[in-house]
């Protein structure tokens, strides 16, 4: 039984079979890369799994037992969702393949509606390819005007340099509200309310903050934003967005076929209400529905209690990686990060110090993290990142460490 | 991966045999993996007899991108251009004697893909994966 206040770790490990694994040479698995994809509990996979065991049809047309099971169980996990960001209906949230593809959803929906030569959108230095790229194209197709928030020398937000860019009245900003890489969470409720002042739209890419902290959308007052199942223990395949009503209402479809309709002629169609508008063509149902799984498990422990696990992993990760000389952690300091901790090594490539670590059953990531343009900002190619989430433990993090001494051994 | 490779491997990161800058030279390519910032150069001295008579690497990047680069470097002293030319993956992976998944192996590769490209004399915009099939 979770204590309401604080989380017993060792209790949720249970949850995911994953945890129990060995790697490599009987080496108990340390799984330090939830940033890139989270672990699945076991009530998510048997939710699935029961979809395709015994309710496995077709939704949202057919009137048979299975079909009004398989709808009955598809919009539950809207509504899952939708609770889980405090969403005011959950005909807000659409569902999509992840939040790359939600992201575009809007570059290649509302933007192209609204959007002409000239009118400025606002990034940041940090943002993931993913919040990067579909603007881009828009600049090269539309020449839209892209201007980037810097990234300062502690690894916040620069607010000071934001507020200057709003004089330029942009259309749209679109952030990230917590860095994969450098772990850095932006005041998101400030920078949307800035936006908003200037008559300006505002996406919150929200694929690490959703899974890690609580976010209600409401108090936000975000206008758009896109997060993944992956990374909040739900399955990979399924994402979604979610947007104010008034803007999904006035948006045209995104791609077009069945079910996004209402009625079709040879040669015209009505499109469909929101958020099904959206929704083209038989969804990742199963998906769906453990994406609802995911969202009800975390919000049953809460994550707040979650969030406040996490911080004292951050604390611990730096007070610990600060010890090694020769090594450098990409962020700011721990009261605005996240549990990621993004480093190199002096004289030692990512690579091998994944590998190294790898052989000891611990698993990071090396390379730019999708995030090149802010490595580069960074004068550096490429970090090895750790990544910590709910079911991590002090244990691990001091595993890491031990880890890392072995690797200055080997290339020392 | 086990002690063998750190042992192989390590060393030759740490102490290459053949890293440096061949002047004059016939050959020279040079090449990125923009993943991850592996970089390797490569040249060659060939004689009229189309055999090469020196070869060296230089660049940075992850110890397999190095190390397989000085190991492939050194293998190929005394071969002809048409021996080279026909270099595939499985030689390089033979060199290191390890076995590598398919990221560590594109590190692995990177320098057989630059010696290659060299030999056959391409352009930039010609390199591709097919080079170490």
């Amino acid at each position: 039984m979770q204590s309401k206040t604080t989380l017993n770790v060792d209790l949720l490990r249970a949850d995911f079979p994953v945890l129990s694994r060995e790697v490599g040479s009987a080496k108990k698995l340390v799984y330090l890369d939830s940033t890139a994809t989270a672990q699945k509990p076991i009530a998510v996979i048997e939710a699935m799994n029961d979809f395709y065991r015994h309710h496995n049809a077709n939704i949202h047309r057919g009137v048979h037992t299975l079909a009004e099971e398989a709808t009955a169980m598809y919009e539950k996990g809207r509504k899952q969702v939708a609770n889980f960001i405090n969403a005011p209906s959950s005909r807000q949230v659409i569902f999509t393949r992840n939040t790359t593809e939600a992201i575009n959803l809007v570059a290649y929906t509302w933007a192209r509606a609204n959007l002409q030569a000239g009118d400025v959108i606002i990034l940041t230095e940090m943002e993931h390819h993913s919040n990067l790229v579909p603007w881009q194209i828009l600049e090269a197709e539309r020449g839209v005007r892209l201007e980037f928030v810097p990234v300062t020398d502690d690894y916040l937000f620069d607010m000071d340099a934001y507020r200057e860019l709003l004089k330029l009245e942009p259309k749209l900003v679109s952030f990230t509200q917590m860095s994969n890489v450098l772990g850095t969470i932006n005041p998101a409720q400030e920078i949307i309310r800035l936006a908003h002042e200037v008559g300006a739209l505002t996406l919150v890419d929200a694929a690490q903050s959703v899974p890690h902290l609580p976010v209600d959308v409401q108090a936000l007052d975000a206008d758009f934003i896109a997060f993944s199942a992956h990374k909040m223990v739900g399955p990979l395949g399924v994402g979604a967005l979610y947007g104010k009503m008034a803007l999904l209402n006035a948006m045209p479809p995104f791609m077009g076929g069945g079910d996004m309709i209402k009625t079709v002629h040879l040669r015209s169609f009505v499109p469909n209400e929101v958020p099904h508008k959206f929704e083209a063509g038989t969804p990742a149902i199963a998906e769906v529905i453990g994406f609802g799984a995911a969202a009800a498990y975390l919000q049953n422990i809460g994550m707040d209690v979650i969030a406040a696990h996490e911080h004292e992993i951050a604390e611990y990760v730096l007070e610990r990686l600060e010890e090694i000389p020769g090594l450098t952690v990409f962020g700011p300091s721990v009261e605005h990060k996240g549990g990621v901790a993004s480093f190199v090594m002096d004289g030692v490539h990512p690579h091998d110090v994944a590998q190294i670590l790898d052989g000891e059953g611990i698993a990071v990531r090396a390379g730019h993290h999708c995030a090149q343009p802010l490595h580069e900002k960074c004068g550096i190619q490429s970090t090895t990142r750790a990544s910590f989430y709910l079911y991590n433990t002090k244990e691990e993090v001091d595993a890491l460490v031990e880890g890392i001494y072995k690797v200055k051994k080997i290339f020392g | 991966m086990d002690d063998l490779y750190r042992e192989i491997i390590v060393e030759r990161y740490k102490t290459p045999h053949y890293r440096g800058h061949l002047d004059p030279h016939d050959i020279f390519f040079e090449d990125d993996n923009p993943v991850c910032g592996d970089h390797i150069e490569i040249t060659l001295q060939v004689d009229e007899a189309g055999v090469v008579k020196a070869a060296a690497f230089d660049g940075h990047g992850c110890s397999i991108s190095q190390a397989s680069a000085d190991l492939l470097v050194e293998s190929i002293h005394g071969k002809s251009m048409d021996e080279v030319k026909a270099l595939t993956k499985d030689d390089v992976i033979e060199l290191l004697g390890i076995e590598l998944g398919p990221v560590r192996l594109k590190c692995a590769l990177l320098s057989l893909k630059v010696l290659k490209a060299g030999a056959y004399g391409l352009g930039v915009g010609e390199v591709s994966d097919d080079l170490v099939e």
